[in-house]
């Protein structure tokens, strides 16, 4: 299959592209850029006037909610929700049921998604056993079945010991740890900010204490260890000063923030909308200010949707007693285009937080559109409009506070490996 | 980012539900204690009942057990004529809640015309009248820790029968406000009336964050915040806060934030005492203070029926 | 009938409470029917000298159209600072039109308690009853267009005023 995408916008932030240039793509990969390679006869012609061709997206934290939670959603909605998103690379946490903690239950789920031709998926593998925080879990033999990191995800760890040990460990062998900073004490029983929000609505707090305390404890241990450490999900400005500041010392760590902090505040929960509780949750406006100052000048280094879709039956419920989470992979484009714009900042740029920085995090060959490079390609139509919605939304989940908004940048077309797996009108 | 309507308000401006005291006009907390007003003769006649709500279909729906509040509402509702089903739904019985909906589509389906909700979670009102018809009116009886609003309203009730001008007052709350539910609606309904000095007492685990953004003022040594005060509302303390990471002890609490004759005449000779009951005696408050000439803590009760009778009857009729 | 044909409440006042003065007792009691109403009776109370005070019923909690009009914004009490057992009451109103109001005002105070007997003074009869009732003191019959309702005022000091406006 060769395709040729012509008269698009070519944008590819790891080479700091810009320009309008002709896509060649043959046998899976980039044959050529501007000028057509010599003998190049396309099976396929995208016109791309109008429309961003830019590299597939690399998304940091995509739940697809197997193996265990197939009533919220299954690995078929949510892949095709992924190239509905333009996302061509996707990590998934290992929370699932079970985790993600023995090689076999990797191998599936890669076996599963290669099947389904669709997204390139990298398991996140589970640190401990069953994410119970008391024994670790065969990092090697994880590794070797796929994992590209490992990770407590949103499950307590509260030994600070075991912690310890899984740094050392990973660090022998330079795995990648990813570690979400929450304080499990501090955070008990809390649903909201505290801040005046939860104060006013008589919410259950969770204080910003509880993420710097835990990324105090993280940062630490890092120095303490060498091991190379990717802090998830940061919430607060005092989070993102910590992380400044750990890098400015030479600290070898990256980081993250999901979509939703970077654009909304406590204020949004308005009256219980448990589509706003999410994990962590939602800070006040200066904390999301510093996030988005962090994400620009580069401290955060990639946004991620953190996808989980939640059905309605644990979503209507009273806000304390709702699953939380938002389900954000299809709106991740969009969301990222929005801040970009309102930080004023060149599209490149903006696109390289959910391109080239988080491929570089995950520590794969992806994100980038040169020539050679795998053709995981996203078209998108900048100035599109469209409402967030149940039937806009290829995701099982339609849990998010983004319904019934309009916000612009909507995908046309994306390629995994030189092949259109996605296309819309 | 997102703008938020007011689901206790219909398009026309007019309470449609009792949720929250906080968002609602100064008009409408008068309307319901000048209506309330009315209400009270009725309960003071031979037959002390009125034909209104004859043919309503009220169901009290609590998800948290609570006999007093239940008790005042189904009172209300009968002295309104109303035709009351009580529901005592065993929140431990289900699976974290999941059947809110539920139980509420089924007595949907049963002509009710009023619900009156009482849940463990601040918020679970809102989430029904969300997803009830139209039709139907949902009244807050206490949700979580985010409002009670017929027992701040009560208040309102008494204060303005004791103190008649709320705009001439300095008004104390005293105790466990991070966990109340009935502080924040006496907050509210306290600023919307125009009380202009509003404090509230306690030790810093039990006051929230960002209190002083409800527009109170904080005081830690109650000597202080009782100073020339002309009204002190308690608060009740919880059992399971006493002992453990709140306060060390029941007592101790007593010993700082007590409310004892000592104190009481710290504030003005005619300050008022209110307590929205069940009193923990020797723990908030000291029994010659509860039983003293300057507690108010019964005549809440029967105002409390006016109360529930006056806001069912404006809520039935918008 | 316009504004200025309207007889003057003041008048009408005189001839009603002429009309009732032979059948007072030391159990007649006035009970005038918020707003119009009770301030009617005030004056009757003053006119006829009776022993007994004034009572006021305000017939919020007893109207037929609860269901369709909803509460008035502003219900004020109903006092009665007498026992009903055994009284001969007069209920007062200002201007006597369907019969609906007469019918829940009787019916609030049956739950006050057993008078020996009720009364009807009305300053205006203007017809159109919808119900069987009747007064058995009358100011004035009027005949009043359908489409206007006919009130009574207050025209300073505790002088009153009947006044004709369009129905809303």
């Amino acid at each position: 299959m060769k395709i040729h995408i012509k008269n698009g916008r070519l944008i590819d932030p790891a080479s700091g592209t810009d320009a309008n240039k002709d896509l060649y793509i043959a046998a899976g990969k980039i044959a050529g850029i501007g000028t057509a390679p010599a003998g190049f006869t396309a099976n396929r012609t995208i016109d791309a006037a109008g429309l961003v061709v830019c590299p597939g997206l690399v998304d940091l934290a995509v739940r697809l909610r197997e193996p265990g939670f197939e009533y919220m959603a299954t690995l078929e909605t949510e892949m095709s929700a992924a190239v509905a998103g333009g996302v061509t690379s996707l990590a998934c946490p290992p929370d699932t049921d079970p985790p993600l903690d023995e090689p076999g239950l990797v191998e599936m789920l890669k076996f599963r998604a290669r099947n389904l031709h669709q997204s390139h998926v990298y398991p996140v593998g589970a640190l401990s056993i069953g994410l119970k925080g008391t024994r670790l879990t065969e990092m090697a033999e994880l590794t070797d079945a796929g994992c590209v990191g490992f990770s407590h995800a949103d499950a307590p760890l509260t030994d600070h010991l075991l912690l310890f040990r899984a740094l050392q460990y990973a660090a022998t062998f330079d795995f990648p740890v990813w570690l979400r900073p929450q304080d499990a004490a501090l955070a008990r029983g809390g649903v909201a900010h505290d801040g005046q929000v939860a104060t006013r609505l008589g919410l259950a707090a969770i204080p910003v204490t509880a993420e710097t305390v835990a990324l105090s404890t993280i940062l630490l241990l890092t120095r303490e260890t060498g091991a190379r450490v990717h802090i998830c999900r940061l919430s607060s400005a005092e989070g993102v000063n910590m992380v400044r500041e750990a890098k400015q010392r030479g600290l070898r760590v990256t980081c993250d923030v999901a979509i939703h902090h970077a654009h909304l505040c406590e204020m949004d929960i308005g009256y219980f909308d448990a589509n706003c509780n999410l994990t962590p949750p939602l800070r006040s406006q200066r904390d999301r200010d510093g996030l988005r100052a962090a994400i620009a000048d580069g401290t955060v280094d990639a946004l991620c949707s953190d996808h989980t879709p939640v059905d309605d039956d644990a979503k209507q419920l009273p806000f304390g007693e709702a699953e939380t989470g938002a389900t954000g992979v299809e709106l991740l484009l969009p969301l990222t285009l929005k801040w970009a714009e309102e930080a004023k900042l060149p599209l490149a740029q903006g696109l390289a937080r959910i391109t080239a920085d988080p491929a570089r995090v995950l520590g794969v060959d992806a994100g980038r559109i040169d020539a050679g490079a795998i053709a995981d390609v996203c078209i998108f139509d900048p100035q599109r409009y469209w409402k967030v919605g149940p039937d806009t939304l290829k995701s099982l989940g339609k849990n998010t506070p983004f319904t019934g908004i309009e916000l612009k940048g909507r995908v046309r077309y994306t390629l995994v490996e030189g092949q259109v797996v996605y296309e819309s009108a | 980012m997102f703008l938020h309507k007011n689901p206790q308000l219909n398009k026309n401006g007019e309470l449609h539900h009792l949720l929250s005291i906080e968002g609602l006009p100064a008009d409408i907390l008068r309307q319901i204690l000048d209506t309330a007003e009315s209400f009270v003769g009725v309960t003071q006649r031979e037959v002390k009942k009125v034909p209104l709500l004859r043919g309503q279909a009220i169901f009290n729906l609590f998800f948290e057990p609570s006999t007093r509040t239940r008790t005042t509402f189904e009172i209300a509702a009968k002295r309104l004529s109303a035709d009351v089903i009580n529901l005592a739904i065993n929140v431990s019985s289900q699976s974290k809640g999941e059947s809110v909906l539920d139980t509420v589509a089924n007595l949907a389906a049963m002509q009710a015309d009023m619900f009156i909700v009482r849940h463990a979670q601040s918020g679970a009102p809102y989430l029904i009248a969300r997803h009830v018809s139209p039709d139907i009116h949902v009244i807050n009886a206490g949700d979580g820790r985010h409002a009670h609003p017929t027992q701040g309203l009560l208040d309102m009730f008494t204060v303005r029968r004791y103190k008649k001008d709320f705009t001439q007052l300095r008004v104390a709350i005293v105790g466990d406000v991070l966990h109340s539910r009935v502080a924040r609606s006496q907050i509210h309904a306290l600023t919307t009336l125009g009380v202009p000095e509003l404090r509230v007492i306690g030790p810093k685990t039990l006051l929230p964050s960002h209190v002083e953004d409800l527009g109170v003022r904080v005081y830690h040594d109650m000597s202080k915040g009782l100073k020339d005060v002309d009204v002190i509302m308690m608060l009740r303390l919880q059992n399971e806060r006493m002992q453990g990471a709140f306060l060390p002890s029941p007592q101790e609490f007593f010993k700082s934030y007590g409310l004892t004759a000592e104190k009481l005449a710290l504030a003005k000779p005619d300050a008022i005492v209110l307590h929205p009951g069940p009193m923990n005696r020797g723990v908030e408050i000291d029994s010659s203070v509860a039983d003293g000439k300057q507690s108010v803590i019964l005549p809440q009760v029967t105002f409390g029926i006016a109360i529930r009778m006056a806001v069912m009857s404006i809520l039935a009729g918008n | 009938m316009t504004h200025t044909d309207l007889p003057d409440a003041e008048a009408l006042l005189k001839t009603l409470a002429a009309q009732m003065r032979p059948h007072m007792t030391a159990q007649t009691a006035l009970i005038g029917i918020v707003t119009g109403g009770a301030w009617l009776a005030d004056r009757l109370h003053k006119e006829l000298g009776l022993a007994l005070p004034v009572g006021t019923l305000d017939i919020s909690f007893y109207r037929d159209d609860f269901h369709s009009k909803g509460l008035k914004r502003k219900v004020a009490p109903s006092t009665i600072p007498f026992e009903v057992d055994g009284r001969e009451l007069i209920l007062v109103d200002d201007v006597l039109f369907t019969g609906r109001t007469i019918r829940a005002a009787m019916n609030e105070l049956f739950d006050y308690g057993r008078p020996a007997s009720i009364r009807l003074a009305a300053l205006v009869d203007r017809g159109g009853r919808e119900l069987p009732i009747a007064a058995q003191f009358v100011g004035a019959t009027l005949t009043v267009p359908a489409d206007a309702s006919i009130d009574l005022e207050q025209a300073g000091g505790d002088k009153l005023r009947l006044v004709m406006q369009p129905i809303k």
